[in-house]
This record gives C-alpha cells, sequence and structure tokens, in this order.
C-alpha cells in the first residue's frame, strides 16, 4: 500500500513530522517498507536565472554561465547543455550537494582550465523524469532562490507500507490515518459524505442470479451520470496517482482509481453507451471468455463471479472490468459500480487467472460494507466537480447492512493475554478512536465492532487493538522460570540417535553435506523411488521434482559436483528424512555417506606412509558399523550378509541386519551403471542406515554398569590357518571357531588372509587368532590340544576348511 | 714389584686391548677360566702355611675383584658402543607430515550446529524438542491454523503441492514448522514447552530464498503464560545464541493467522563492512515472528481458550546461522561445497554446552 505524506495529511491534522509518523505506523502494525522523501532529496536544488553565458574558451560545446540563486551574487558554471541560455530560468545545485540521478555528490570542479561552482540539471539529474536532452527550462514566473522541488509540487513524500492481509481496512489512506489519529498522531479527519440526490431513477436494472448456488455477490450499487465530458483528470489527482505509481487514464477512471486508494473502496466505471440492456451478476459459464482492460483474454469457468449485458460477461466482477464497455475520452453516460464480493471468491480467481490487481488486493481483504454507498456517492461528487452531468438514483440489489458484531469482554482478558495493565479509560479510548464502541464500566464491558473491522473476531482481537496502539514496547519482560519442570534429558531416541551419528561420521573425516530433500526422477526411481505419490505437482525445478528415497544419490552428485571443481577426494555425510511413501510413518531418517578416489577413512589424498589408496567396499562398510553402534546399536548383533540392493555393485556390497527381518542398512561400491546414470564416476563407494531401524536398548533401573569380571590367568592365544573354497565367508569361519566354547573362546579375530603359490587355484587361506580365557586354573597343554582339534573339526565342518599344511 | 702386580698389569693391559667381546673373553678365560691365570693363583693358597696365607690371600682375591671389575667396565663399554652405533644408523625424517586426525578434518553443518545450540539453550529452560513429518495435510499446514481456505494469507506461502488424491485431497510439504504445533496440542496435555526444528520448504528461490530451508518453533501451553514471557524468553535466548550481555529488541505487531495477539521482532544491530554485531548500533533486523496462540488454533487443537493460553515464535535456523557466523549466502548451505563446508562448519568435537560455550 502507497500513498503521499499530503494524502495522508488530508486524513488527520498532525505536526509530526514525516519520521514520526513513518516511526509511528511501524509501531502500531502498518509496517513502513520504503519512503521516497522527494521533499528532502531535492532540498538544495533552487530556481536560478541564467544572467550571462558565454562559449568556453577551450571547447566549443561548453558554456560558462553566470547564473543568480537569489543572494545576488552572481555564481560561475560551466554548463554542456545545448538549451543553456542567457536570460532563462532553471534548477541550480550548489556543491557538495547530492545527484540523484547520477548517484555522486558535486564537488568545485575545474572543467577544460575553467573554475564551475555548482551546475544547472536536467529532469534526469533530479530523477523526476527520463529526459535528460537538455536542462530544466522553468517559465519566467519561476521565483529565483525558491526550492524548486517545493516550487513545482514535487516535495511529496511517498510512504509504502508492507500490509498484513488482516487490514483490508488500510488499504485506502482513509484507514491508515485512523490508526494513526488512534495512535495519538493527530486528529482524524472524518466528515461524513453528503448523498448526491438523484435527479432520475436508475434506468438500468440489476438482478443478482445465482440460481440454487451460494451467492457471490452480496450488494451491488450501480448510479448512471448523464452527460459527462471525460478527459484528462486536473493535474493534482494525476500526480497523486503518478506518485503512488499509477499512470493516469481518464478523469472517470481517475476517479475511481482515487477512490480505491483513498479510501479502500474498489469502483468501476462501464460506459453506459456501450452496455445492453440490463446487468446480471451471475456465475461464469464455461467456454466464457472476456477481453478484460488488461488487454489479455481470460477464459471464464462456473467458480468465478461476473457482470454481464444483454450481450454477454463484461466485468470480472470485482477484479476487473472488460475492454468492450470500459469508458474512454468519448463517454457521455458512465455507469459506476459499487459493490460487495465474496473475498475468497475473489482470491480464488484471482489467483486462478492470475489477475492481482488493486481491487481484487482489496476485496480479498475485505472491504467495509457499510462504506459501498457512501463511496459511490463520493465518486459522484467527484464525477460532477471534474466532468460535470446528470446523476441517477441509486439502484442497490442484495443487502450491504453488515451483521452486528459485539464481543463481550472481560477487562481481565487484556492482562490475561498481553501480562500489561491498563486502565480502563486508556482501553476505552484506544477503541473508541479506533472505531468501536464501548458500552459498560464493570469487570465486563461489551465493545462493537466497526463495520471496516472484519478481521476483529473475539476477544484476542480486542487485545491485540489495544496493545499494538497502547505500544507492545510498554508489555513488560517477565521472567519465566522452569517451574517444576524435572531437569530430565530432553531427547527423544531419534534426536539423539541423529546429533550421535552425525558427530560420529564427522568423526571419522566426513563432511556433512545438507542436500535437497526432493532430487529429479531418474535418481529417485534408480534408488528405489520415484512413485507418483512423492512427485511434487509443482516442482521449482525439472530436476527437484520426486522426494529423495535415499540419500545416497544427492551425495553422490554434490561429490560430483566437487570433483568437477578439482576436489576429487572427498567423503560427505548427510543425517536427514528420506520419503517411502506420503505417510508419516514412510518417512525416516537416515545417515548415509560417500566417499570418492582417495578420500579414506585414515586420511584424504596420497601420503608417503603408503597407508592410503583408493576407497573400497570395507571403508564403507567401517563407516556404516561406526554410525550405528555411535547411535546406539548393538556391536555385537550386527549382522553382515552379502549384496544389497540393486544400486550396489553386486559383489562388492553387503546388507547389516539384525536377524533376517530387521535391515539397517546398506554399504558397498555403487553399481557402474548406476553411476554411469548418474554422470558421475568412481571409485566411489557409499552406505546408508535407517537410525529408525536401531532396537530400543532397554530401559535400566540403574545407571551402575555391571559387575567387571577378570580373570588372574593369563589368556593364551592360538592360531590356525583354514584353506578352504575362495567364495567361503570368513563370518563363517570366525563363528564356527567362537562356537566351540562360548565361554572360553573370548575372541576370534582374521588375522590373515592368502591366495596364491601354495594354495589350490580356487581356494584361499584364512588365519584366526583364537584367544582362550580361562578362569579357575590354568589350562594343561593336553586341554588346549583337544580344544584346538575341536575348533579345526568344527570349521571343517562347517566351512569345509581344512587346516593348511 | 711382585708377580701378583705383574700379572695385574698384565691383564689390564690385556682387558684394555681387547678389541670385541670374544677377545675379552679370551683373556677372562686366561685368567678366571678353570685352568686361568688367577685360578691357578687361588689354587695356590691351599698350600701355603697360614700365616702366609693370610697375606697372600686378600692379594689374590684382591686381583680377582679389580680384573673382574675391569672386566664389567670393558663389557658395559662394548655395550653402549654398540648401541651408539645401533642408534647413529637409526633416525628417520621426523618433519614427514602425519595423516590429520580424522576429527580435525571432518565437519558438522552450521545448521546441525546451531540446532545443538537451540536444544542446548531451550532444554535448560524446560523446553523439549518436538519433531513432524515434512509431508503433511492442508488441514495440519494450514486450516488447523486458521488459515481459511482461499484466505490470502496462504499467498504469503509458495506452497509446494503434491498430486490430488482420488478423494480430491492433496498433500503438501509443510511451509512452516507450526503444523508440529498442532501435532503437539494434539497429542499432549498442558503444560507445554517445546521447540520444534526441522526443514521447510516454500516455492522461491533467490539469492535470499531457498526452495528448502529451516525453522525453528517455539511453543508454550499453560493456564498463565503471556506476552511478557514471551518477550522474556526471546530476550534471553538471543543473549544466549549470540554470546553477548544485552540485546536491543523491538517488537512490532503484525499479523499471522494463527496467533493473536501477533509480533514481529526486529534485533538491534550494526551494520559494518559486511560484519553485523548485536547489541549495539542503530539499526533494526527483522529476526522472527511470534505471538499469542490464536483461540481458534487452540479451540482447533481440542483446548478450550478461556482455560488455556500460551504463545508461539518461530524463526529462520539458516538465517540465524548467517547472521551469528557470517555466512554471506543462504544457497551455499545446500551446495555441499567441501571448500565452503570446511570452513563453516563445525569440529566433531566441538560440542556446544552451556557450560562450555556454544560456539
Amino acid at each position: 500500500m502507497k500513498f503521499t505524506l499530503a494524502w495522508l495529511k488530508e486524513h488527520i491534522e498532525t505536526d509530526c513530522s514525516l519520521g514520526e509518523l513513518a516511526g509511528k505506523l511501524t509501531m502500531i502494525g502498518l509496517e513502513v517498507e520504503r519512503i521516497d522523501d522527494k521533499g528532502k532529496l531535492l532540498a538544495p536544488f533552487v530556481v536560478a536565472r541564467v544572467i550571462d553565458a558565454r562559449p568556453h574558451p577551450n571547447a566549443d560545446r561548453l558554456r560558462v554561465c553566470m547564473v543568480d540563486t537569489g543572494d545576488g551574487k552572481p555564481i560561475q558554471v560551466v554548463c554542456g547543455a545545448p538549451n543553456a541560455r542567457a536570460g532563462m530560468k532553471g534548477v541550480f545545485v550548489p556543491p557538495g550537494a547530492f545527484i540523484p540521478g547520477k548517484n555522486m555528490t558535486l564537488a568545485v570542479g575545474t572543467i577544460r582550465g575553467v573554475e564551475s561552482r555548482g551546475m544547472l540539471v536536467s529532469e534526469f539529474e533530479l530523477q523526476i523524469s527520463d529526459n535528460h536532452e537538455g536542462i530544466i527550462d522553468l517559465p519566467e514566473d519561476a521565483p529565483v532562490g525558491a526550492n524548486y522541488a517545493h516550487w513545482a509540487g514535487l516535495d511529496d513524500a511517498t510512504i509504502e507500507i508492507n500490509l498484513t492481509p488482516n487490514r483490508g481496512d488500510c488499504t485506502g489512506v482513509h484507514g491508515i490515518a485512523r490508526d494513526l489519529a488512534a495512535a495519538d498522531m493527530g486528529r482524524f479527519n472524518d466528515p461524513a459524505i453528503k448523498p448526491v440526490k438523484g435527479e432520475f431513477p436508475a434506468p438500468v436494472k440489476v438482478t443478482l442470479d445465482f440460481g440454487a448456488t451460494p451467492s457471490l455477490c452480496p450488494a451491488f450499487g450501480l448510479r448512471l451520470i448523464r452527460g459527462v465530458k471525460n478527459g484528462p483528470s486536473p493535474e493534482w489527482l494525476q500526480r497523486r496517482l503518478i506518485a503512488i505509481g499509477l499512470r493516469p487514464i481518464n478523469a472517470l477512471v481517475d476517479i475511481t482509481n482515487f477512490v480505491t486508494y483513498d479510501r479502500g473502496r474498489p469502483l468501476h466505471v462501464f460506459d453506459a453507451g456501450k452496455v445492453q440492456g440490463n446487468l446480471t451478476v451471475r456465475r461464469g459459464r464455461s467456454n466464457e471468455t472476456l477481453l478484460a482492460l488488461d488487454g489479455k483474454t481470460y477464459t471464464l469457468d462456473d467458480s468465478m463471479c461476473v457482470i454481464a449485458d444483454a450481450a454477454g460477461v463484461e466485468s470480472l466482477a470485482g477484479i476487473m472490468g472488460g475492454e468492450k464497455t470500459g469508458c474512454s475520452e468519448a463517454t457521455t453516460d458512465v455507469l459506476i459500480e459499487s459493490a460487495l464480493w465474496e473475498p475468497a471468491n475473489i482470491a480464488h480467481t484471482s489467483r486462478k487467472l492470475g489477475i492481482h490487481s488493486d481491487a481484487s488486493y482489496r476485496f480479498e481483504r475485505g472491504v467495509d460494507p457499510a462504506f459501498m454507498v457512501p463511496g459511490l456517492e463520493l465518486a459522484t461528487r467527484m464525477v460532477l466537480d471534474l466532468c460535470g452531468g446528470t446523476p441517477s438514483q441509486i439502484s442497490v440489489a442484495g443487502d450491504a447492512q453488515p451483521p452486528e458484531r459485539i464481543i463481550d469482554f472481560p477487562l481481565s482478558e487484556f492482562k490475561r493475554l498481553s501480562g500489561l495493565s491498563l486502565p480502563l479509560p486508556e482501553m476505552r479510548g484506544i477503541l473508541e478512536r479506533l472505531g468501536f464502541f464501548v458500552a459498560g464500566h464493570g469487570e465486563r464491558i461489551k465493545i462493537a465492532v466497526p463495520s471496516w473491522r472484519a478481521d476483529v473476531q473475539g476477544k484476542a482481537d480486542i487485545v491485540e487493538e489495544v496493545v499494538r496502539i497502547a505500544g507492545v514496547d510498554r508489555v513488560p519482560s517477565t521472567p519465566f522460570p522452569r517451574g517444576e519442570t524435572p531437569r530430565k534429558p530432553v531427547l527423544t531416541p531419534i534426536q539423539l540417535r541423529t546429533r550421535k551419528a552425525k558427530r560420529a561420521l564427522a568423526a571419522r573425516n566426513l563432511v556433512e553435506a545438507v542436500t535437497w530433500s526432493f532430487i529429479d526422477k531418474k535418481p529417485a526411481a534408480l534408488f528405489g523411488g520415484g512413485k507418483p505419490e512423492l512427485a511434487l505437482a509443482n516442482p521449482v525445478a525439472a530436476d527437484l521434482s520426486d522426494m529423495r528415497p535415499s540419500l545416497i544419490p544427492g551425495l553422490i552428485a554434490a561429490a560430483q559436483n566437487n570433483a568437477d571443481r578439482g576436489f576429487a577426494d572427498v567423503g560427505l555425510f548427510e543425517v536427514g528424512q528420506i520419503f517411502r511413501g506420503d505417510r508419516p510413518a514412510d518417512q525416516l531418517t537416515a545417515a548415509a555417506g560417500v566417499r570418492r578416489a582417495l578420500a579414506k577413512p585414515s586420511g584424504l589424498g596420497r601420503h608417503w606412509s603408503k597407508r592410503d589408496g583408493e576407497v573400497d567396499a570395507f571403508d564403507a562398510k567401517a563407516d556404516a558399523v561406526a554410525v550405528l553402534i555411535a547411535a546406539g546399536a548393538p556391536p555385537q548383533a550386527l549382522q553382515i550378509a552379502p549384496g544389497g540392493p540393486p544400486w550396489f555393485h553386486p559383489g562388492r556390497s553387503g546388507t547389516i541386519q539384525i536377524g533376517p527381518q530387521n535391515i539397517l542398512g546398506h554399504f558397498g561400491e555403487l553399481h557402474p551403471s548406476v553411476l554411469e546414470a548418474l554422470k558421475a564416476d568412481g571409485p566411489l563407494v557409499a552406505f546408508e542406515v535407517i537410525l529408525e531401524r536401531i532396537p530400543e536398548p532397554k530401559s535400566r533401573a540403574t545407571r551402575a554398569k555391571a559387575a567387571l569380571d577378570l580373570s588372574p590367568l593369563q589368556p593364551v592365544r592360538r592360531d590356525f590357518a583354514f584353506v578352504v573354497e575362495r567364495g567361503a565367508k570368513a563370518a563363517d569361519v570366525v563363528r564356527a571357531a567362537a562356537g566351540v566354547d562360548r565361554k572360553l573362546i573370548t575372541s576370534v579375530n582374521v588375522f590373515d588372509l592368502y591366495e596364491g603359490p601354495g594354495i589350490e587355484p580356487g581356494k584361499k587361506s584364512i588365519a584366526i587368532e583364537v584367544t582362550l580365557q580361562p578362569r579357575e586354573r590354568t589350562m594343561t597343554d593336553a586341554e588346549i590340544e583337544a580344544l584346538a582339534a575341536k575348533i579345526v573339526a568344527e570349521v571343517g565342518r562347517r566351512t569345509g576348511g581344512v587346516l593348511r599344511a | 714389584m711382585s708377580d701378583i702386580a705383574q700379572l695385574e698389569q698384565q691383564l689390564l693391559a690385556d682387558l684394555a686391548a681387547a678389541p670385541d667381546e670374544t677377545a675379552l673373553e679370551a683373556v677372562r678365560v686366561a685368567a678366571l677360566g678353570r685352568n686361568g691365570s688367577i685360578t691357578a693363583l687361588l689354587k695356590t693358597l691351599g698350600t701355603l702355611p697360614p700365616e702366609q696365607r693370610k697375606s697372600k690371600g686378600p692379594e689374590i682375591n684382591g686381583l680377582k675383584d679389580r680384573v673382574n671389575a675391569a672386566l664389567a667396565a670393558r663389557r658395559e663399554g662394548f655395550k653402549s658402543t654398540a648401541l651408539q652405533a645401533r642408534l647413529n644408523s637409526e633416525s628417520v625424517d621426523v618433519t614427514l607430515p602425519v595423516r590429520e586426525a580424522p576429527f580435525e578434518s571432518g565437519r558438522v553443518h552450521p545448521i546441525s550446529q546451531v540446532i545443538d545450540e537451540l536444544t542446548a539453550i531451550f532444554a535448560d529452560m524446560g523446553f523439549a524438542i518436538a519433531e513432524g513429518p515434512d509431508i503433511e495435510t492442508d488441514d495440519y499446514n494450514f486450516t488447523k491454523l486458521n488459515f481459511p481456505p482461499d484466505h490470502p494469507a496462504r499467498d504469503m506461502h509458495d506452497t509446494f503441492f503434491f498430486n490430488p488424491k482420488p478423494d480430491g485431497t492433496r498433500l503438501l510439504l509443510r511451509t512452516h514448522t507450526s503444523p508440529v504445533q498442532v501435532r503437539t496440542m494434539l497429542g499432549q496435555k498442558p503444560p507445554i514447552r517445546v521447540i520444534i526444528p526441522g526443514r521447510t520448504y516454500r516455492n522461491d528461490s533467490d539469492q535470499t530464498h531457498t526452495p528448502m530451508f529451516h525453522q525453528v518453533e517455539g511453543l508454550v501451553i499453560d493456564k498463565g503464560s503471556h506476552l511478557g514471557h514471551l518477550k522474556w524468553i526471546l530476550e534471553e535466548f538471543f543473549k544466549a545464541f549470540f554470546e553477548v550481555d544485552k540485546v536491543g529488541m523491538r517488537f512490532r505487531p503484525s499479523f499471522f493467522p494463527f496467533t493473536e495477539p501477533s509480533l514481529e521482532v526486529d534485533i538491534q544491530c550494526r551494520r559494518d563492512k559486511g560484519e553485523i554485531r548485536f547489541g549495539e548500533g542503530d539499526d533494526w533486523m527483522e529476526i522472527l515472528g511470534c505471538g499469542m496462540v490464536h483461540p481458534n488454533v487452540l479451540r482447533n487443537c481440542g483446548l478450550d481458550p478461556d482455560v488455556y493460553q500460551g504463545f508461539a515464535w518461530g524463526l529462520g535456523i539458516d538465517r540465524i546461522a548467517m547472521l551469528k557466523y557470517g555466512m554471506p549466502d543462504l544457497r551455499a548451505f545446500f551446495e555441499a561445497d567441501v571448500r565452503w563446508l570446511s570452513h563453516y562448519g563445525f569440529r566433531p568435537l566441538d560440542f556446544p554446552t552451556l557450560a562450555g560455550g556454544l560456539s
């Protein structure tokens, strides 16, 4: 909402400065977004007379002018404008002033050897027009020495407020003035609008015809004015419209725009000569079209409200009129419409058609129903004043009478919600200045809401009205004690897992990325997603169309982007939401990571120590297991099965599970064809685990740890090397050995893996170290030998492995 | 010179001249072995008359002791020479670089760090952390929060929609964390004190807007919390978060469908060469929206607005991260450029705590 200071002052008598008014507007909820204070900006520019203009001694195109600025001391100015001449009046600015059109501060200069102590400026340099053909050439009666902007009427400041959608009443300058006056910034100027007597009955009949459907037009007022003379509107009106960014059209149209901004009351004018027969307000019909005043043709439907004559649709109700019946300079008879529309329907239609007009802006916020007829009277008065003519009586269809709204308000409610104590007289004063009617003096008062405040519905709204005008800064900051709240951990299990997962992965030299929750359909489909219910209907970009089924595609793309920038060895992770469906339970928290090229857990890039190299599936496995354990998974329970989902390399990936049902995640090398489809290159390994799948730990009665059981006896270690089939799994060998005596055998560690000379082709050697922990007495050699034999037998039975010779 | 003295001189000279352990051993055997010269002398002791034995005994044993001592000293010398030689041959170039500790090069994203900071501050004030799904219903995202259908307030949110279901309803990506307010109020009895951090989405993209961003919402519901408490909580929060002793705040009336009265909050700041300082200067920066929970919202969540009351606030996590840590561009948060992440990210062991400092 834009207006000028002079315009505002027509509605409020005030001695306050622009700064004070603007500051108050912001503090009562009408946030000032921009002030364009031309008066201040143009203050240094004065009307001056060129006494003398001689050719510059060293430049053909320049003149040396002596300029009189009113103090009797002529000033020398070098000027390049073709129209600079002796005797003319122009606009002068001294050194030290800021030139808006040049975005610079003027200094005393020497131009081709001649000193210049100021400047004669063009309209462009003042930013009052695009004209930079020459310097401003003022009429003879311009007073030398006067403030140019003030003399020319260009010093009116423009104020733009960021109006919140609840304040329909402040879509007009009048309403803004009322709020300021309520906040003690001046006296509200609110004279009653005098009706204009109709000279003859309204000749055009209006019918509201919605059949059996809900009405979209509560009321419709219309008046004909015959014999008007339309043409350009007077300068004051044009200037005002230009100041707020509107283009003057002709007097009739300008009047409607003026009333729209002055009162928040949109109107429409039809050229009565082009309207055929009577008017019907009804729903649009499918395939009806309207060529609107913006020159575009819109296709209508029955969700929209239109005004039609005998020839068809002539106006899109409350949004925009039609081109055919619009007013031109040739218009002699004009129909002025002032109507009420359903706000939600206007919002719906304007969104559907993509039209956002000054009228729809106001109607969707709600206009004052009680002002429908007075607004029409105001416009009539202006038409008669500016264009002449004879008015008809006003015809009104429907009922513009607003429902009465009375709020039963306990005085305690104000302090209850705001924490501020105010005496009743102050509250009453604020409400009454805002147009509320207050009755009663006891603990409960009755408050009648004015017709223009449809947003005020209940007690809380009254509290807001009072507190915003009284000043929110008066609400005392009040300590908010913890009260009885016990000091317990507040994070849920998944929140704890999330934060532990992040720190654990970062501690493994991975860098946390936050990537989009939506990805391109193709990678979504490659990673098990791409379901229709997870595709956005209106994505911000074609490649951000589908909710991600996995974090890995986003991380791969990010790793590739880094590689393309010259950082090939990157390790990234993300902990965040993935989507398996559109129900809340389908949203899971995943922790995933990728390692690319030489981004090993031991360090990035090449290293002289030789502890470097390309990332492999075991790096991803180590990350996956580490993050699961950090997030609370029981290490002993984690089982690794070969293979994973199809986006992984089938032979170089694994699945982490607890039992056959609970799949916690996957790790490994990416499938080469998936990488190719994603236009990414490797080597690249990844893992992804689902934090929700980690079993809840048993709740413990005490924080004490289990008693420590230390054996006084030395552990015994024995090494075995088994030759097994190449496809045999190390985990099976380990499990077989460990299972021989679960009490005595405390660990089984794979310490060597060998294939090559000495081992039969197609086989491999797996060497394990078995640790035995005797508890009660030292083991005899015979006992150890017996156990070793059992281990060899058991591994042989389970895996076919034989002791390496 | 006696024979013994002569022998001692000879043996000590031999020991000193022995070039290595082997030669030393030969000298030892020659003197102290079964047939050694000192052994032979000791054997003669038994044949001597008692008075002679008395004087010869200490003489010969003294010889033996001195030779043994010299032998030990010589052995020690050989050992230390050998060790020295070994040490001289064993050296590494300690200036070679070692691998950076993994926790030195890993990073936590600023958004995660700031969420942990918020959690530390609000947990101390007795708040729990609530969360909800990103894919929401129109009812929870708008209607229950008092956004009437087709109300222009809905236009303030550029909403991402999914395709309509057969029954005509359509899901959306939450445009704010406020639907979690609804879920919280529907799911638990007051008193309620929660903060709600999370991802939010609006169909908007420029230098200061990304289609995905992060918000944190606060909600307090009980039987007495009012605007004065809200002011205090926010003041305490900003002082703690920006780690300053005071912070100037300005509360302005505003409009949100789900709060009444509604306020916007500006914080006082000074902008200087791209740097922002809080608690000083005369600029105001809009930082959050808040207000008393609208009676309609309470009603929609099954609470009687004449019994229960409370307030809510919401602010951008990415935005306060930018303000505190000085990132110039929001879009970079989501570009996963390791240079940016390494620079603006946090080391995993820098865990924010109130006791040890947030940053």
